[in-house]
């Protein structure tokens, strides 16, 4: 703890710890969204740039006021709520889907000390967390009353879910073979003297590719976009919100993605570990890592036609499930041997 | 138990794969399809009636906005009809150009169409992809005729002028400076002829590009595999023509089996599909603008060889040059009668059919001797495949609905008429 602060601690009493833990959030939930801000300007930027456009390029610099314009559009947007509608679930639902989304941060560490709450269940508060996020698009599509959002949000439910569960399978080897819940932990398993050979994705590789693509579907982000499904169920369960309603969607979306890319980073490539053993560990690895990972967003989107719906269910419960059970049983074998080296 | 009712969604209007103003009444047995229910008319503008009222040069542009991602092929229907109708000989040179911008027109067509069925199925850069192309492609009709999609360039008897030496060149503004209006410019330096050349050279590496993304894409395969599947027999009992019947495994295409134009004298394939399902018609259309590729370099090199007349000297049909006509009484004539009334046709009927992007385009004309048709009858490739989508959507699910409606290319202002 930093020194110069301990006058004010005993100032205080017992109301610092509150306190100190609500500056905590703040330092950490701002620059999120402004991370999420930017991460919709990077999209349209990166995506631009793929499809042999430009992207946005008038409000400011290259564009870079942009997501404030758009940000200050929809905060002056009418919220309209469909007759119809329950009007109460309907102003719920797209907090029920924020919420998690910015709660599952406390866990994240982001180097060897920045860390909201050093709890040693992360993982499971982690895989709690980003499963409520499925309620508020389930009530969503059911409180606007529409037939498209009905749809959509019937599609995501069974689609998270599902996922879910590959997911779920690909961090149990994970907890395995770092023998820890806390996500810090799990960092430092993956340290050593050979840098990125230490990291979880050599020998957790299929596994690290179930997670990724599992959390690209956990996100509803192309290619496995049907709940939004633009060219088919017009926007899906989000169909009826406008203004700020829609944009606490959106805002949970691009909050989830960074989520996934920082879960990936901090379980499979080592988090805030150096690749190459003679440079420094630190922040900023964690920093690269996590933008690369968002970068295979991005790229995914602007490069694949959109899963059907019974489709993705199949890939979901017929090849990722197997998958990951399988690898459980030989991680689990493999550890006991004298060849596992991490 | 209460009883389980089918859910019915109104698939737009407002939907953005409805391609136009297509409404869909769909009933659903949870995402399955149990029955699929197009309704017409929202873009209903009364062409055939108008022609009626209209002389034969006046009806030319509507044309244009009957299928208006093909423009050219429409209006080649149109004067063809009016041709064998008045017996007009068509000079060669006309002849030839008609067919390359038949074939540009159908690039553009296959282009639109490669790009808005990607974008259905999620494959959104492949649409961009595409426009890139069709830019040129529209640049070349904006040369020839000054507009960039509707033409109204074929005339009864030709078209209406020749190629023209020099192509319109881009300015520097405040978006594109000095430089890149350079590299802009670099392939508009020649005639014509010559951007077209470059084109033909630089576009099957684009088709590659295309393919690239999705021929051998496993979602793309696992999305249009399968759907929508036309047996060669229902295929032709149903009315189906062009790529459509093709994808089915039917050669049926008007160029080959009977030839209009100087499509005899040309070399191309027919590329047919197996299966008969999205997927072939996939391919089939991609072929297709491989092979399109290929008529348009043939027409660059023919044109380039053989200069002459592009419209018809019979001045009943054409007008006269502007230099006779102050100095010859008998063309005045022609051309105060022309641009007074119109032409007049013979008594009697005729259909001209042509191979348009998306099918068999026919035009029924019937005659009775005035400078207006008596009755105009289209018949329009899309609306014999849309009235299909029930049968081939059945089954499927909302995803295969969208996917379906690309596949059969539909476009509203042909159906609709």
């Amino acid at each position: 703890m930093m020194e110069w602060l301990e006058p004010i601690q005993k100032m205080l009493g017992p109301a610092w710890l509150p306190i100190w833990t609500l500056l905590k959030i703040v330092v950490i939930v701002l620059p999120l969204m402004g991370a999420v801000a930017y991460l919709t300007l990077a999209e349209r930027k990166v995506i631009g740039w793929m499809q042999i456009r430009i992207g946005p390029n008038r409000v400011g610099y290259f564009g870079l006021l942009q997501p404030l314009a758009d940000g200050l559009k929809l905060l002056m947007k009418e919220i309209i709520v469909p007759s119809g509608a329950n009007k109460f679930l309907f102003i719920i639902a797209p907090i029920l889907t924020l919420m998690p989304a910015l709660a599952v941060w406390a866990v994240v560490p982001f180097n060897a000390e920045l860390v909201v709450a050093n709890v040693n269940a992360g993982l499971l508060y982690v895989l709690a967390m980003a499963s409520l996020g499925v309620y508020g698009v389930i009530i969503a599509g059911w409180a606007s009353n529409s037939k498209y959002a009905f749809l959509g949000s019937l599609r995501s439910a069974a689609q998270i879910v599902s996922y879910e569960i590959a997911m779920g399978f690909a961090l149990v080897t994970v907890l395995m073979a770092a023998q820890s819940l806390n996500l810090g932990d799990i960092v430092r398993g993956q340290q050593g003297t050979h840098g990125l050979l230490n990291w979880y994705f050599i020998p957790l590789f299929p596994m690290f590719v179930v997670y990724f693509i599992s959390g690209v579907a956990e996100t509803n982000r192309a290619p496995f976009d049907v709940a939004e499904g633009e060219s088919e169920i017009v926007a899906g369960f989000h169909v009826e919100y406008s203004g700020m309603a829609f944009a606490l969607f959106f805002l949970g979306e691009y909050a989830n993605m960074i989520l996934v890319s920082f879960l990936t980073s901090i379980m499979f490539l080592g988090g805030w570990l150096s690749p190459l053993p003679f440079l420094p560990d630190g922040i900023l690895w964690m920093f690269i890592k996590v933008a690369f990972v968002l970068f295979l967003f991005l790229w995914f989107r602007a490069t694949f036609p959109r899963y059907r719906y019974d489709q993705l269910m199949r890939l979901g419960w017929k090849v990722f499930i197997p998958v990951s059970l399988i690898w459980v049983v030989v991680v689990g074998v493999w550890m006991q041997t004298s060849y596992w080296l991490w | 138990m209460p009883e389980i009712k089918n859910y019915t969604m109104n698939f737009g209007p407002q939907h953005p794969a409805a391609h136009g103003v297509l409404r869909l009444v769909l009933e659903l047995d949870g995402e399955v399809v149990m029955r699929a229910d197009p309704h017409i008319g929202l873009l209903h503008r009364a062409t055939e009636k108008l022609a009626e009222h209209k002389t034969y040069l006046q009806s030319l542009p509507y044309m244009d906005r009957l299928d208006y991602v093909s423009m050219l092929s429409n209006e080649h229907a149109y004067v063809q009809a009016i041709e064998k109708l008045a017996g007009i000989d068509v000079p060669i040179r006309a002849q030839y150009i008609r067919v390359m911008f038949d074939e540009i027109t159908r690039l553009l067509n296959h282009l639109m169409w490669l790009g808005a069925h990607g974008l259905d199925i999620g494959a959104m850069t492949v649409f961009l992809y595409c426009f890139r192309e069709r830019e040129d492609l529209m640049d070349a009709y904006e040369a020839v005729s000054g507009a960039r999609m509707h033409a109204a360039y074929y005339r009864p008897g030709g078209v209406y002028r020749d190629l023209p030496d020099t192509m319109p060149q881009y300015q520097a503004s405040k978006v594109h400076n000095e430089a890149a209006i350079k590299r802009m410019n670099a392939n508009r330096q020649g005639s014509l002829l010559d951007f077209l050349e470059d084109f033909t050279r630089r576009f099957p590496k684009h088709v590659d590009e295309y393919e690239t993304l999705l021929t051998d894409n496993r979602i793309w395969k696992q999305r249009t595999v399968g759907i929508g599947v036309l047996s060669p027999e229902r295929a032709v009992a149903l009315g189906i023509t062009g790529p459509m019947l093709r994808g089915s495994g039917v050669e049926w295409d008007l160029r080959k089996k009977q030839p209009y134009a100087v499509y005899d004298k040309l070399d191309f394939d027919i590329p047919v599909g197996v299966n008969g399902d999205t997927y072939d018609r996939y391919l089939v259309r991609v072929e297709e603008m491989r092979q399109s590729n290929r008529i348009i370099k043939q027409c660059i090199d023919w044109l380039r060889a053989n200069p002459g007349p592009v419209i018809t000297a019979n001045h009943k049909y054409a007008p006269p040059s502007r230099e006779s006509m102050k100095q010859n009484m008998e063309e005045l004539i022609h051309h105060f009668k022309l641009f007074t009334e119109g032409m007049h046709i013979a008594e009697g009927e005729a259909y001209a059919a042509v191979e348009h992007p998306k099918g068999e385009f026919g035009i029924y004309m019937i005659s009775d001797g005035a400078n207006k048709p008596y009755r105009l009858k289209i018949r329009a490739p899309g609306f014999v495949h849309l009235s299909t989508l029930d049968e081939m959507a059945r089954g499927h699910m909302i995803a295969d609905v969208v996917t379906i409606i690309g596949t059969q290319d539909i476009v509203f202002g042909e159906i609709d008429r």
